[in-house]
């Protein structure tokens, strides 16, 4: 129909860009949460509400909710590249990929040109799926696990 | 105190109720005005349970923080491109946090090397605009590491090949 809008046309108004820095920030653990932000805006609990729903519905916020650290729950995480000739990048992405320790995988621009996060349940088992995938795949895998962390989490100004 | 402060790197002690709540908000936080107490339904815990729960696993780093994360190519940064860094390994403690803090650094580690293929052992990942954004951005990263600098890399990623969320397996 003319004039109705696909939620992938959404446009933010200010309301919209003040409360996505605000919610990048961190929210409160009380009994009405929704209810305390609203009120540093001046709306209502249920606008802010819709508001939020609205930005996830139009894919502005990939999630809203607790920003977990897999690491500090015991498990194991680590980032790891391959250098696959590309007539076998298909088949080493499809071993690489079925296995489910294995959360992101990207193609990058550069001689190593398969990275991916390794996440396990226990710290110790990112070796065996290192090993496993050299063992499935006949390619070696540089492990490259983080010795320290500096910073996690850009806030974007919107 | 610097942007690398953070709670110890000691690992929480997860309950079986506090793995319970991980799962239950693995997809978000209930949008409903009381999201504790529909969680507390949810868990069979009391909202008071579910409050302390919650807050102790945000002090001990468990949570970073309860937030929205936003999409950041639908915000207008459309490129994104994996620094990589040969920095001096005894100027890395003390340029990583320096590094961190620039807005538009998202995620910064050191890294072992892997020689002689990756000589690389400083990652920052750099958002921008477009790629001239993001060199833009390089170019401010290399003045900062100055001659701790000897090598540098920006890899920027051609295909999502896979991506999942956090999985969490319920313990026996």
């Amino acid at each position: 129909m003319h004039g109705s809008a696909d939620s992938s046309e959404y446009v933010l108004d200010t309301l919209d860009r003040q409360l996505l820095n605000r919610l990048q920030d961190g929210f409160p653990i009380c009994e009405r949460p929704y209810l305390a932000v609203a009120n540093e805006f001046s709306i209502s609990e249920d606008e802010l509400i819709a508001r939020i729903q609205n930005l996830l519905a139009a894919n502005y916020l990939t999630r809203f909710g607790p920003m977990y650290h897999a690491e500090r729950m015991g498990g194991g995480l680590s980032l790891a590249a391959m250098s696959i000739p590309p007539e076998q990048f298909e088949q080493v992405n499809h071993i690489v990929n079925s296995l489910p320790e294995i959360a992101h995988n990207y193609e990058r621009d550069h001689t190593l040109n398969m990275w991916f996060v390794i996440a396990t349940e226990e710290k110790e088992d990112v070796d065996a799926v290192v090993r496993k995938i050299q063992a499935l795949t006949g390619h070696p895998v540089y492990n490259m696990p983080k010795i320290e962390e500096y910073y996690v989490g850009l806030r974007f100004a919107v | 105190m610097s942007a690398s402060a953070s709670p110890s790197d000691s690992i929480m002690q997860l309950s079986d109720r506090d793995r319970r709540l991980i799962e239950l908000t693995q997809e978000g936080l209930p949008l409903v005005a009381k999201p504790y107490h529909l969680l507390a339904q949810q868990s069979g815990m009391s909202a008071d349970e579910v409050m302390c729960r919650l807050q102790r696993m945000q002090e001990c780093g468990v949570i970073r923080r309860i937030a929205a994360v936003p999409n950041h190519y639908k915000l207008g940064y459309r490129a994104n491109g994996m620094t990589v860094w040969d920095v001096a390994d005894n100027q890395i403690q003390h340029l990583g946090p320096q590094v961190g803090e620039l807005d538009f650094v998202s995620h910064c580690y050191h890294r072992p090397r892997h020689l002689p293929l990756w000589p690389y052992n400083f990652f920052a990942m750099v958002h921008g605009a477009d790629r001239d954004d993001v060199q833009s951005h390089i170019d401010a990263i290399a003045a900062l590491l100055g001659e701790h600098c000897r090598a540098r890399d920006v890899l920027f990623s051609t295909r999502i090949l896979k991506k999942t969320g956090l999985r969490l397996k319920a313990r026996e």
